[in-house]
């Protein structure tokens, strides 16, 4: 009886200190089960676990409250990005040079089993085609240009979605910029030289007229300073 | 990486600010965090979710930061000014509610147990992964996060703030 109640105490200890992952949801299954009915089980894990509910809500809040960084930030980090060297690939042997080099190191009985196996599959291969071949010629005659199964499709060329060169105002923040791109939905494509990113809008082509429109629309946007649509 | 940024820098940056306390340079913390990545994007392994390496990158960076600015000694000063402006309970509680004292409480928490309480209640980081961020062993990432927690009452009731635990 005694062992059994410090074993429970044990377990209830262990439980109280899973309390804050089971107010932040991120324990697993089983875990969050045995809380669940440890709380259903003791008032007073109950109580501790409403005041983790508290410092789980404002700590959440504090956080919150921090605002985020300025795109300064974001165009320092780019700009670095910019001045990085180039990754340097190193350049790999060509295909031929490494066939060669993995037969070289074949021993030379290895070489005679492995030419003699190829030849085998060749001889194989050409019986299955062969036996393709045979069993196709019953098929009926079929023009080329035209199937009745397939649907007519025409290209339509590429479509190429709007781009622009934008450059935010200083004051810009980055989750202003974030409403901004959400709102065109819009996505950086190019880094931050002179201060300029490059955006594409949709992924649709427009007309003269909307690239026009959407120029003026993001010209008036209060965190943009200048806005260029490129060809 | 414009998508990595947009989805990761603002946490990143709340990370590296709770921790070097200064805009600044948090600001430069983000910076560096995601050059580095930038830089070594090929030796991350996906063995745990991105969030959590970058995380782990800006703790490394900011306890980097706070050595060269020797602002450990500033911080131990911080959290002694937080329990000085409460000397007086009554006073503490007629002009803030519980919600204002938690969270300059939780601002008052010393830097181990500041990181433990944001990656546990604002990251939603399990066990295993604050073990990962923070280099310690998964037993006293629970001990750490309930020895913060007992700080945490222990500042609230010199507030004059009674919660009913410990």
């Amino acid at each position: 009886m005694a062992l059994s109640k410090r074993k429970m105490e044990q377990q209830a200890s262990e439980i109280e200190l899973l309390l804050p992952w089971h107010a932040a949801g991120t324990l697993n299954t089983r875990d969050a089960r045995r809380v669940e009915e440890a709380l259903a089980r003791e008032p007073e894990l109950a109580r501790q676990y409403a005041v983790i509910r508290e410092e789980y809500t404002e700590t959440i809040a504090l956080n919150e409250s921090l605002g985020a960084p300025s795109v300064r930030a974001m165009q320092k980090l780019f700009a670095a990005i910019d001045a990085e060297p180039q990754v340097t690939v190193r350049p790999s042997l060509p295909l031929s040079a490494r066939v060669s080099a993995f037969v070289a190191g074949l021993s030379p009985r290895t070489l005679a089993w492995s030419a003699s196996l190829g030849a085998i599959a060749l001889v194989f291969q050409a019986g299955v085609i062969g036996a393709v071949l045979l069993k196709n010629q019953s098929v009926a005659y079929q023009t080329a240009s035209l199937s009745m199964n397939e649907p007519i499709t025409r290209a339509l060329g590429e479509q190429t979605p709007p781009r622009a060169l934008v450059r935010f105002v200083p004051e810009a923040r980055i989750s202003d910029i974030t409403v901004l791109l959400d709102a065109y939905q819009a996505s950086i494509v190019g880094g931050a030289k002179g201060g300029m990113f490059e955006l594409q809008f949709g992924n649709k082509t427009m007309t003269k007229e909307e690239v026009a429109d959407l120029m003026g629309r993001l010209q008036r946007e209060k965190i943009v300073g200048l806005a260029v649509a490129t060809p | 990486m414009q998508v990595l940024y947009g989805r990761h820098h603002v946490r990143v940056f709340r990370f590296g600010l709770r921790l070097v306390r200064d805009e600044q340079v948090a600001e430069d913390l983000i910076g560096e965090v995601f050059l580095d990545v930038w830089r070594q994007a090929g030796k991350f392994e996906g063995r745990s979710a991105v969030s959590t390496w970058l995380l782990a990158i800006t703790r490394f960076k900011a306890l980097s930061a706070l050595r060269r600015r020797k602002d450990l000694e500033l911080e131990e000063e911080a959290a002694n000014a937080i329990e000085d402006t409460s000397d007086d309970p009554e006073v503490a509680v007629t002009k803030k509610d519980t919600s204002e004292a938690l969270r300059e409480c939780l601002t008052g928490l010393s830097r181990e147990h500041r990181e433990i309480v944001d990656l546990v209640y604002y990251h939603e980081k399990s066990v295993e992964e604050v073990a990962e961020i923070v280099g310690i062993p998964e037993n006293t990432v629970k001990t750490r996060l309930f020895y913060a927690r007992k700080k945490l009452a222990e500042l609230l009731k010199a507030a004059g703030v009674e919660r009913g635990w410990p």
